[in-house]
Formats: structure tokens, sequence, C-alpha cells
């Protein structure tokens, strides 16, 4: 074959009025890929979302289910149960959302920079954040033994604070639960800011510097504004995160001592697998997804609002 | 003077300053490992005291390793790794396969497409966990029965939207001249995807390969509603039953703590640059 006969090629290969066969086979081969993601999330994300969300309509025992139109959410709305259920896991995903974001920044901000021990620093502290829960949870509980030979009172024993009873109090059990969260959350919100501290324009702090601006005014008027929408989409990732929350207080508490740490999630498993009040469950299920999506579409707004002004 | 940061700390180098930095470093690293570290050591120690950990072992012992194995410990373990692995490679395949079309097809629908895929990563699986119970129970059409088998904790973390959406970002990348060039030659359609496509996208597939593996390692819900008996446990959900049950020391517990946690912690160590890159590419592109 000869040079010229190849390069002819492309040309005459692809006219322009398609034969009608291969119009049809672009779109078929993409379905065909597709196929598999499709079928395995119309399978275990679609049917299950529908069906809990029927379920939240019905009453259901094991020889009849009954259609009972918005009783469960009702009793959902009015029991006390539930109401406690929400408080607390409101109380603890904006006090984890609030402390790993703080925390997060601050980090970020004392551990900025090119130099190679700071990314040593920056791995190790990452390590949380990869850390199996069930496994970490664990350690956390034997760290809050409540004893005073447990290794945070002997912690706090070293400068002579009296010990805590951490995770068998009602009244400390919530703020524990939050420290172990805040704990594995902040390395996190640290990793994102500093990604977005790299973003921040470098002949500005120059600038400043020039101006005479403090280092206080520089981050207040140059590093902060620039990291906003960072810390929007940091806020809802760690509200939703926190809004769900069930491994963390299953194993530190199951809920107790005394319900004092019962959150939504684990009201929910207990009532579905323990109690076998799937309608109500499946119904707490729901209201937990509708408020996930109003924080989700209220970020996307935020976001809007900040890329269009 | 240089202005690689926000507070500029690196360009003090003081005495004081130095000795603030190092305490402040060292204190940092302490606090996020900490917990972590003093895991590793109490795990290899012999004495325990069940409400302590130990940082100074009075001596070393892979005891607690062994008495792990009467409690079934590694049987655990395995069920954990034939969840990950299998998990991991039909995750990867469905993947690839999907982004494939999203990135490098057109097609009527594809908007719609996108949409279930965002819908799904928006959709928390603990919301779902009761219904899924019963459609693995008795899957629709098929009428499969997956409670209690090793499918029932795989195929529900094939698809993740995730992974889709990483790697469909990196195939808009691959030039379109390439797979031309390939398709001019006589290259069929799969021919085309596994020799050209396929091997551009190998940073991407550590990617989602070492994202993947950490959450499916990590899954506690499905696998608890999933495996009734403890023969099918997988090591994060066995955890909680080994440190209730009496007649296990806090050895096991440990140990097994211990196991639970290494596998993600050197998946992450091994696959750090590729672990940041989707991290920021999955939380600020959103």
């Amino acid at each position: 074959m000869t040079p010229t006969l190849t390069r002819a090629r492309p040309d005459t290969a692809v006219p322009h009025p398609r034969p009608r066969r291969a119009r049809w086979r672009g779109p078929l081969i993409a379905w065909a890929f597709l196929t598999p993601a499709l079928l395995l999330f119309l399978y275990f994300k679609f049917i299950p979302m529908f069906t809990g969300l029927t379920m939240s309509f019905q009453e259901i025992r094991y020889i009849d289910t009954r259609w009972v139109g918005l009783d469960n959410y009702r009793t959902i709305l009015t029991d006390d149960a539930f109401a406690s259920a929400i408080w607390h896991s409101l109380v603890l995903a904006l006090g984890t959302t609030a402390g790993s974001l703080v925390l997060g920044l601050v980090f970020a901000l004392l551990i900025e920079g090119p130099a190679r021990y700071l990314w040593f620093v920056r791995t190790a502290a990452f390590l949380p954040v990869v850390t199996t829960m069930a496994a970490v949870a664990e350690v956390w509980r034997i760290m809050y033994h409540p004893g005073d030979t447990g290794m945070l009172n002997s912690i706090l024993g070293w400068v002579a604070l009296e010990p805590q009873p951490f995770l068998a109090s009602e009244d400390s059990s919530l703020l524990s639960i939050m420290g172990m969260s805040i704990w594995r959350g902040t390395p996190y919100d640290m990793m994102i800011f500093l990604a977005g501290l790299v973003g921040v324009d470098r002949t500005l702090y120059e600038a400043a510097a020039v101006d005479g601006a403090s280092t206080w005014r520089r981050l207040r008027h140059i590093t902060l504004p620039a990291l906003r929408p960072v810390f929007w989409i940091l806020f809802t990732l760690a509200a939703i995160r926190g809004l769900r929350v069930f491994v963390e207080v299953y194993v530190l508490t199951n809920g107790g001592p005394n319900g004092s740490s019962e959150v939504l999630m684990t009201l929910i498993y207990k009532l579905g697998f323990q109690t076998g009040e799937l309608g109500i469950a499946s119904a707490g299920g729901i209201v937990l997804f509708a408020a996930t999506l109003l924080l989700t579409v209220m970020v996307q707004l935020m976001r809007r609002r900040q890329t269009t002004s | 003077m240089r202005f690689d940061s926000a507070l500029g700390l690196e360009a003090r180098r003081g005495p004081v300053a130095v000795a603030l930095k190092v305490l402040l470093y060292s204190g940092m690293a302490l606090i996020f490992t900490g917990p972590l570290v003093a895991l590793l050591i109490s795990a290899f120690n012999e004495t325990l005291d069940p409400t302590a950990f130990t940082l100074w072992p009075d001596s070393f012992t892979f005891e607690n390793f062994v008495q792990a194995g009467e409690r079934k410990v590694y049987l655990y373990l395995f069920n954990s790794f034939v969840v990950v692995g299998f998990g991991l490679l039909l995750q990867v395949i469905v993947s690839v396969f999907a982004a494939y079309s999203l990135a490098r097809k057109k097609f009527r629908g594809m908007s719609i497409v996108m949409l279930i895929m965002l819908t799904t990563m928006m959709l928390p699986e603990e919301i779902i966990a009761i219904p899924l119970s019963l459609v693995l129970a008795d899957l629709p059409v098929l009428h499969l029965d997956l409670i209690g088998t090793y499918a029932g904790m795989i195929l529900p973390v094939g698809a993740w939207g995730f992974s889709i959406l990483v790697m469909t970002e990196f195939m808009k990348e691959v030039p379109v001249e390439l797979e031309e060039a390939a398709r001019i030659d006589g290259a069929g359609e799969l021919r085309t995807f596994f020799t050209i496509i396929l091997p551009l996208c190998r940073p991407a597939l550590g990617v989602i390969g070492v994202f993947g593996f950490t959450m499916i390692w990590d899954q506690y819900l499905l696998p608890l509603i999933v495996a009734p008996e403890s023969s099918m446990w997988t090591l994060p959900i066995a955890l909680r039953s080994l440190r209730s049950d009496e007649e296990v020391g806090i050895g096991v517990v440990l140990a097994a703590s211990l196991l639970a946690l290494l596998p993600s912690i050197i998946a992450f160590l091994a696959f750090q640059r590729q672990f940041m890159r989707g991290l920021t590419s999955g939380a600020i592109k959103g």
C-alpha cells in the first residue's frame, strides 16, 4: 500500500450521510457500557429508596400490611424518643462540623508551606481520616475509660484535673462522641483547606506587605475571603455526615446511658431491626433524607450565588 | 521576603520560633497518631490492663494474635478481604465502563444518567438500610436471597457514583485523536477501550482504587444487615461483639482492632499521592 492511499482513507471512509446502522451503534454501545452501573444502582439504591418510601406510609406486620397514610410521620414528629434523637443528631452534627472546621482551619494555617517536614506532619495528621471507624471507636472507648486509670483521665491527672466519666455519664456521653468525631474530621477539613490555600494569589500577600498590613489583617482580608467557597462545601459535607452518623454512636454507647446519646440513625436501626417497627423506621429514614436533601440544595444555591457574584 | 504561606511561619528562623514550631508540629502529630500508636504498642504487650493502654510495653508478645485465632478473628479478616477484593474489582470495572460512556460518547439521555449518579451520591446508604435489607432478602424479578452471602455484601458496593465521576473527569482528558487513530486502524470498540483508553487512565485507576478500598473496608451497616451468622461477619462488625463477650480478653480486641486498621492505613500510605488528588478533586469540584 502506498503512503498516498493511507492518507486518503479518512476522507473517503467517513462520508457525511452515515449509514443507518452506524447511527444506532454509537448510543447502543454507550448504553451497553452503562448497563452494569445502572443495574446495580437500580437494585441497591433506587428500589430500596422507593420501597422505603412506600413502607413509610404503611404499618407492617407479619400477617398483614396496612396503609396508614401519614401516621408514621405523625408518630415521629410527636414521639419524645424521636424528638430527643433528632435533637442529639443536630447537636452532634453541628458540634462536630464546627469543631472540625475551626480546628481544621487553624491547623491548615499553621502547617501551610512547601517544606518537607511539613509534608510529614500532614501525612501523620491525616491518618485518622482513613482509619476504619469501628476499630477507631474501640480504641477511643478504651481511652475514654471512666476510672482514673483511663488514658485520657491519666492525662487529665497530669494537669491536675478531676477524672471525667466521659461515655459513662448522661451529661458527657454526647460530648465524648463529638470529641472523637472531631478528632477524625479535623484532618480532612485541614487537607481541603490546605488545597484551598494553595490557590490564594501570592502577589496579594506581597502587596499587603508593601502596604504595611499586619499578619492578622492579611489573614482577615486576603486569606479568609479566598477560602469562603471551600468553607461552605466543607460545612455541607460535614453537616450531612453528622446528621447520618451511626457507627460512632452504635459502637461507643449504642445510644446510652439512658438514651442520652441516642441519635436518629441508632433509633431507626433499633426500631427496624430489633422492635420490628419497619414502617416508622422507614419514615424516620425519609425524614433524614429530606433533611440531607434540603442541606444539599441550600448549599448548591449558595455556591451558585457565589460564582455569579 | 518570601510569601509561601498565609502566616509566613516558615520564614521565622529564630531559636525561640524554631523551638515553638518543633513543639507545635510534634504536638499535632501526637494528637492525631497517638491513639493509633497506643493501639499498636498495646496489641503486642503481654500484661494488659483492660482499662488503659500501655505506651511502654513491659514484654513483647504475639500471644494476643494467637488467642485472636481461637476467637475466629482470622476468619473475619478473611471475610473482609473477600468482600473488599471482589467488591473493589467489581467497582473498578463498573466505574471504568460507565465512565467510558459518559466521557467519550454522545447519546440522548446522558444528562439523565448524570443526574442519576449525583442522586445516588446524595443518598446516604444509612437511610436506605432498612428497605435494603428487605430487597436483599428477595431481589425483585430475580427472587434471590442474598442475606448471609458474600454477594449480598459485594453487589451493593459495586457501583459508586464518586468513582464513576472521578473516572469520567479523567477520561475526558484523554485526547480524541488517539481513539480515532485506533479506529482508523480497524480496532473495534472493546479493543480501543482496553488498549488505548484504559492504559492512559492508570493514574485515575489508582485514585478510585484506593478510595474504593477504604470505602468498602469501612462498610459497617451493610455487613451488619447482610450477615446475621457470625461465620459471615467482617472484621469491623465482629469487633463489637468480641468486646462485649466476657470470655474474650482485651488483648484479642486490641489485636483485632489493629488488624482492622492496618489494611486501610497501608493502602493510604502506599497510594498517598493518588489519595490526595482524589480528595481535592472530589471535594472541590463536587
